[in-house]
């Protein structure tokens, strides 16, 4: 009785895990294509392709990819590969070309070491490998855009949609990519509203709902009354949403909380993979430093809600043509002073791209700290 | 806005932060009470939370969601109780295979209904706080004054309803920080209550410790040992998963993967913590949930944020601090009760 009941349990837990495993980290083709001159493409991503945050985007665009390429490319995706492991990521990619890969985007940062490795491993395929900085001289680039000005765009909107001069910002970690996106925000906000403070909280997580709301509400209880994030999860935006105050998204469209949601900064990753992919099945492989924005398409600002008073939507309007074709440089001309009132970019000049890289120091007009590393 | 709010509403968050904390203790207390380390509390949480998170967006029905909570999570308690109270695995290792296949699992599921919220007439149902002074005693007073009109007694049938407002600093203060929760909270904390009176003034509240403590005597003296480990196993995995629900349903309003954040494993140090005592937990949790958060507030306070000891990555410590010191100070008493003694290992009634 008791083997039979051990033989039961066993393969129930083995039948649970394996068809767990098949449905979360499998890899799905994404075109019927067969022939052996389609290019096959691999991606990886950090989370499953439909969190409704960062993969999701990159997924999209993978599809918009697919959509535009048609049968000339195979997609093969993995899912839910952890970041901090390096041997899921190493494996990963192993596993990408045996299916015989040639071009493999992996689209997080933690991916760096693991891709640069592999991309020393394994010299005939192609890396792409999303918001790093490791590249070479042959097989390996990086990619990633210049979000910052769609949040310079939402950041005018929030200014002039505001009474109380209060503006929150829910944020992971105290890196550049987030201070980058801080400093952008506010300096939109300020460039109409002068008086607007914006006080940031650090969370210390990309995804923990239950503290961003918690941080979230920490600032609500201050009279902050519009609220941005840079997190994976929307638990800021509804946190605003029950205190009747205003938020602005990230990533992706929010459809969950209409009685707050302002806009976003979003990703459209479509139009870079549709670019790169072609770019090899022109032979045209170019190593770069992709940093594509608004005038790519890469980077967009989310339709106005209905919530945007006519003033907002007009401020915004006036300066949009101006940050599409000028992107970050416009975001970040001076003068630019820091939370000491020091000028840190000078007037007629602009941020530099590395400067930009490793931004660790807060403009004028944000409320909070940056924690020695 | 005054200190006084901000303070106020920092509880507020904590309450509503310690909720599955304090459910999910109660439930790991319950199993370890029977003398069963079930270290898969983070996999019925989630197991729990997707299943009747999933059954209130199909049914819009509340209590099937609780019913499906209760049974997803029971599920998992079950699979963990066959293993390690009638095949006599090894109980950590068994608790840590329901972790990831609780998580995998409750991930796979949650992934049928993407991007959804809360049904409208479930969140409505939570929105509403029986405590709360305001809107209580308006309802009460509002109720009386229809009465009134309704029976023409005295002159207040032609004054106007005129609505009650807090005006006491320190009422308005009790009723932001404690009063304006859901039942679900109310409820869970009367939980802990009947559950201390269950496990320490009743008979069978007597078997289950027993059992917890010396299962050859609980054997021995004719209480079905094999029995009880199985009911409050799975009660137990029943209360993480109403823990798991919690989250998504209430707190939250929507459903992500591994939405549980590692909660489950703050619960199983503060099983500890609490020294396996409901009425304990209950403080224990809120302590473990503000301070959880508390670093999120003390970073908008720039003189406080600078000292070293309420620096934001340090704070998050603390409570593994309090539960290593809790452990310290708890060892190499003689008096002093370590927790249920039969805890982790299987028991072989021919090895008596």
């Amino acid at each position: 009785m008791r083997k039979i009941l051990a033989m039961v349990m066993t393969c129930i837990l083995v039948a649970g895990t394996v068809s767990i495993a098949g449905c979360s980290s499998s890899s799905k083709e994404t075109t019927a294509a067969g022939t052996d001159t389609v290019l096959k493409v691999g991606v990886i991503y950090i989370s499953p392709k439909d969190d409704g945050g960062y993969s999701q985007a990159h997924a999209e665009g993978i599809a918009q990819a697919v959509a535009a390429l048609g049968d000339k490319i195979k997609v093969f995706e993995l899912e839910n590969v952890n970041d901090t492991d390096a041997a899921a990521t190493t494996s990963a990619i192993d596993n990408l070309v045996n299916e015989g890969c040639t071009l493999i985007f992996t689209t997080s940062y933690g991916y760096m070491q693991a891709t640069a490795d592999a991309a020393t491993k394994y010299p005939n395929v192609k890396f792409c490998h999303c918001s790093g900085y490791t590249r070479n001289d042959t097989n390996l680039d990086t990619y990633f855009g210049q979000i910052e000005s769609a949040r310079y765009l939402a950041g005018i909107v929030a200014g002039l949609t505001t009474k109380t001069d209060k503006l929150g910002y829910v944020a992971a970690f105290p890196i550049p990519e987030c201070i980058r996106g801080i400093n952008a925000y506010t300096l939109g906000a300020r460039s109409v509203n002068p008086n607007a403070t914006v006080t940031v909280v650090w969370t210390n997580t990309w995804f923990d709902m239950d503290v961003e709301k918690a941080a979230a509400e920490s600032l609500l209880s201050q009279g902050i009354d519009v609220m941005a994030q840079h997190q994976d999860s929307p638990a800021a935006i509804n946190a605003a949403a029950a205190a009747g105050a205003f938020a602005v998204g990230y990533d992706l469209t929010y459809a969950g909380a209409p009685k707050a949601y302002l806009t976003a900064p979003l990703w459209n990753w479509g139009t870079y993979y549709t670019y790169k992919i072609q770019q090899v099945l022109d032979g045209q492989w170019k190593i770069e430093n992709y940093w594509g924005g608004m005038k790519e398409g890469v980077v967009k600002l989310d339709t106005l809600s209905s919530l945007v008073s006519a003033e907002a939507s007009a401020a915004v309007a006036k300066v949009q043509d101006t940050v599409v074709s000028e992107g970050n440089a416009f975001v970040f001309a001076g003068p630019i002073k820091d939370q000491s009132g020091t000028v840190k970019v000078a007037e007629g000049s602009s941020l530099s791209y590395d400067d930009q890289m490793g931004m660790s120091w807060f403009v004028e007009g944000v409320v909070g700290e940056i924690p020695a590393p | 806005m005054n200190m006084s709010f901000i303070v106020a509403t920092f509880f507020a968050s904590a309450i509503a932060f310690s909720v599955s904390l304090l459910l999910g203790t109660l439930g790991e207390l319950l199993t370890e009470r029977a003398g069963h380390l079930n270290l898969g509390v983070e996999g019925m949480m989630l197991m729990g939370g997707s299943c009747g998170y999933v059954a209130a967006v199909r049914t819009h029905n509340l209590v099937l969601a609780l019913l499906f909570a209760v049974l997803g999570a029971g599920f998992g308690a079950l699979l963990y109780a066959v293993l390690t109270v009638t095949l006599r695995a090894n109980q950590n290792v068994s608790g840590l295979a329901l972790t990831t296949f609780g998580a995998g699992l409750a991930n796979t599921l949650g992934s049928t209904v993407p991007n959804t919220n809360t049904p409208e007439n479930i969140a409505a149902f939570f929105k509403f706080h029986p405590l709360e002074l305001e809107h209580t005693v308006n309802g009460i007073l509002s109720f009386f004054h229809q009465i009134s009109r309704f029976m023409h007694i005295g002159n207040s049938s032609q004054a106007a309803f005129q609505p009650y407002h807090i005006n006491n600093p320190v009422l308005a203060f009790i009723n932001t920080a404690f009063l304006s929760q859901d039942i679900f909270v109310y409820l869970t904390i009367l939980l802990a209550f009947l559950m201390t009176f269950y496990l320490f003034k009743t008979k069978k509240g007597l078997a289950l410790r027993m059992v917890g403590e010396n299962t050859a005597a609980a054997d021995a003296s004719g209480l079905p040992v094999t029995r009880i480990k199985y009911m409050y196993i799975i009660a137990g995995g029943m209360l993480c998963g109403l823990a798991g629900l919690y989250i998504p349903l209430v707190l939250q309003g929507t459903w992500h993967s591994d939405i549980t954040a590692g909660k489950g494993w703050i619960v199983v140090a503060l099983v500890i913590f609490v020294r396996w005592h409901p009425i304990k937990a209950i403080g224990g949790a809120f302590v473990f949930g503000a301070l959880s958060i508390v670093g999120l507030s003390i970073q908008q306070f720039s003189q406080l944020s600078s000292m070293i000891f309420f620096n934001q990555y340090i704070m998050v410590m603390y409570p593994y601090i309090l539960t290593i010191v809790v452990l310290v100070f708890t060892y190499g008493r003689k008096k002093a009760w370590r927790g249920p003694s039969a805890i982790g290992s299987a028991y072989f009634r021919e090895e008596r």
